[in-house]
């Protein structure tokens, strides 16, 4: 709460200095502002920067380390205190029940912990005044001493600029750092996975049975974790996915962008991207409460054997799922084709058929298999839908009439529960991830790559 | 000389806009006729409704006679599909299909189906583009893209489109305004040549243009037909001060 505090009083310190920078400017020249560099509203924003940025940057430095901080110091007290006999590991727990008994108002057997939590709270309290009179002090003396520097002839804007730029630059690469991040973490823990299984075994194995026994005597000790059926898997109900949708999303963005009446459109369009709005978790039991019953059923009675759960169904759900996707950018691309083509095919006597099929899909192809690849990577990147209607079992088959699993099902399966971080099978989970990634990577960077290639031509 | 397609109280209205008023005008075969006069005149409106282009105009509506070789344009049983095989169109901007040069000028044969085999394919679009000038600068590189050609390449490749359907009129809207000097004057070369064969109506803003390349002239403002008549006749001695006004620049 006091953090609250500290902080609105920060920014009201540098919206102060923003009046501040500004009437100085003026006064310094007189009131004239055309005697000025930059306009007096930069002098404000210059002196205001300089009164919260520091001060501010000094608040977030003390969250960042205020834990370790504070953590080092109680420890090495509560150590002593203990008389220098215990484990690290029992000073983390004890570390623990310090801050339970500090913030929760616990009351504490050991009478070293009682003693350490008071110390803990004690620490605490020193730090915070300390940053606050500190970050105060900058910011009185940063909004002093900008105010000071301001003459006719400071250059506020540009400054006020490059801080602006740097702010930019900051948010933009939160998003690159994050995926680093991100990969990296992958990356680490598929080496510690590929360290207990061979990569050959992993990409080329036939045989998905990621079960580690506890003891050496269980049954199926050993796991199998070769991931070929869980691509296929994927494979499969991708193609099916894509198999419903480009039909179905192509011909349904010909007609918007062709044939349907504006007033069509404007009502239809949106109501079709609605379907991406729904919820994935909606489809998943769509498709395994409606969907694959009707599919077993309809498939009992053609003689048929069809799994409860089964690729199929999975599949139409996703491809109905991912429909917008193919219709909207596809639409989006056929009415980015020059009306000025259009009118050259009618000109030579084209009927609207033989213009669209000949001159504007062809000219819009680039564009709609960017569009495509888009859907077939947001298909195989989907879980929820496989999660619930594909099935578990790790069949290496190509018939969508029976259960298939996925590189992201297994994901979940292998995550979800109790786990062990040192065991091949959780991860897994991240070998599989960093696979995903990959491929769903390229695509995206492939469709990109043509998405832009085609707008280069019309530009 | 006989009248190709002639046109009778021909009105056209953009929703209420009134943009063609009871227009009457003569178009001989085989004859480069010019439409001339400032923007919004009517005149671009005027040409496309001899191919019926008008109709992908939401609200566009069109009335009165017009009549190609006797025959009504706008009667029920026209095709329009018929109808702009036998009165081509050549747009101001160059729209070559981004196909290769070939497919290009083969593309209206083929939905036409006016060739019965590959060799006659061939022929035509060699013939073409032989027509339209541009064979000698193509031949070597007719499968390359259309989309790459400079813009003057451009517009003979969209001329030799057009003819390779052989229709008997080509219409062309301000085919020159987004060439430089020189491609202009090839294209105009060219309309010369073409009109042996084919009758031309041309849109243009280039008084020059229209005294160069046409026979006839019409001046059209605000929607109306304000003179027509033998090309030399109307620059040298118009009847009307409206056009004597546009021809020697002192409004327009």
């Amino acid at each position: 709460m006091s953090l609250v505090i500290l902080t609105a009083v920060l920014l009201l310190l540098a919206s102060i200095g923003y009046h501040v920078g500004r009437s100085r400017a003026l006064a310094v020249v007189g009131g004239n502002p055309r005697l000025l560099h930059s306009l007096p509203s930069y002098h404000g924003y210059y002196v205001a920067l300089w009164c919260g940025l520091p001060a501010l940057l000094l608040v977030g430095a003390w969250l960042a380390f205020e834990p370790t901080v504070v953590r080092t110091l109680v420890v090495t007290t509560l150590a002593e205190s203990l008389g220098g006999t215990t484990s690290p590991e029992q000073l983390s727990l004890l570390y623990n029940e310090v801050r339970n008994v500090a913030s929760n108002g616990h009351t504490s057997a050991s009478p070293a912990v009682a003693a350490a939590a008071e110390h803990y709270l004690h620490i605490r309290g020193v730090l915070f005044a300390a940053v606050v009179v500190l970050a105060l002090s900058a910011a009185i003396a940063g909004l002093g001493l900008a105010r000071r520097a301001i003459t006719a002839a400071l250059r506020t804007r540009n400054r006020v600029e490059r801080v602006m730029d740097a702010l930019l630059v900051a948010a933009s690469t939160v998003a690159i750092f994050t995926t680093i991040g991100i990969v990296l973490s992958l990356l680490f823990e598929s080496i510690r996975f590929f360290s207990a299984v061979s990569l050959g075994e992993f990409l080329f194995g036939l045989s998905w049975s990621p079960q580690m026994a506890i003891r050496a005597d269980q049954v199926g000790s050993s796991g199998a974790f070769g991931a070929v059926p869980l691509f296929a898997g994927t494979l499969l109900v991708s193609a099916i996915a894509l198999l419903v949708a480009v039909p179905l999303g192509l011909f349904s963005a010909i007609y918007m962008a062709e044939y349907a009446a504006p007033r069509f459109r404007s009502v239809v369009k949106p109501l079709l991207e609605v379907l991406a709005g729904i919820p994935t978790v909606v489809y998943g039991f769509f498709a395994a409460l409606t969907v694959a019953p009707f599919l077993r059923d309809l498939g009992a009675s053609l003689g048929l054997t069809v799994a409860s759960e089964s690729a199929l169904a999975a599949g139409l759900v996703m491809g109905i799922m991912i429909i917008p996707f193919v219709s909207s950018l596809s639409d989006d691309i056929i009415t980015a084709v020059p009306q000025s083509l259009r009118e050259g095919a009618f000109g030579l006597g084209a009927t609207k058929s033989e213009t669209i099929i000949k001159v504007v899909l062809p000219a819009a192809l680039p564009g709609i298999v960017g569009g495509v690849l888009l859907a077939a990577s947001r298909a195989i990147g989907e879980t929820m839908i496989v999660v619930m209607a594909a099935g578990l079992s790790a069949n290496l088959t190509a018939n969508p009439l029976q259960a298939v699993t996925t590189v992201t099902v297994q994901i979940v399966t292998l995550l979800v529960g109790d786990q062990e971080f040192d065991s091949p099978k959780t991860l897994a989970a991240f070998a599989l991830g960093l696979v995903l990634f990959c491929i769903t990577l390229v695509l995206n960077v492939i469709a990109l790559h043509i998405v832009r290639k085609y707008r280069e031509e019309y530009d | 000389m006989s009248a190709k397609i002639t046109a009778r109280d021909v009105n056209v209205f953009y929703g209420e806009k009134h943009a063609l008023k009871a227009v009457d005008l003569d178009i001989r075969a085989h004859e480069v006729t010019a439409l001339i006069g400032p923007s919004g005149c009517g005149k671009s409106t005027f040409l496309r409704c001899i191919n019926r282009m008008n109709d992908l105009i939401e609200g566009a509506r069109v009335a009165g006679a017009l009549t190609l070789d006797g025959d009504d344009i706008y009667d029920r049983g026209v095709d329009v599909v018929q109808l702009r095989a036998r009165v081509g169109m050549v747009f101001q901007k160059p729209n070559p299909f981004p196909k290769s040069i070939y497919d290009n000028v083969a593309y209206g044969p083929r939905i036409h189906g006016l060739a019965r085999d590959e060799a006659e394919l061939d022929e035509i679009v060699m013939t073409s583009l032989e027509k339209a000038g541009l064979l000698k600068e193509v031949k070597d590189r007719l499968d390359e893209r259309g989309t790459g050609l400079s813009g003057g390449q451009q517009q003979r490749l969209c001329i030799a489109r057009a003819i390779a359907v052989s229709p008997e009129v080509i219409l062309m809207d301000e085919p020159c305004s987004a060439l430089d000097p020189i491609a202009t004057a090839k294209v105009e070369e060219l309309i010369d040549e073409l009109k042996r064969n084919f009758t031309i109506v041309i849109v243009t803003h280039s008084m020059q243009q229209a005294a160069r390349v046409s026979q006839r002239t019409a001046f059209f403002h605000l929607g109306s037909v304000v003179e027509v008549g033998d090309t030399e006749q109307i620059f040298t001695n118009p009847q009307h001060t409206l056009t004597q006004g546009y021809i020697t620049g002192r409004f327009g």
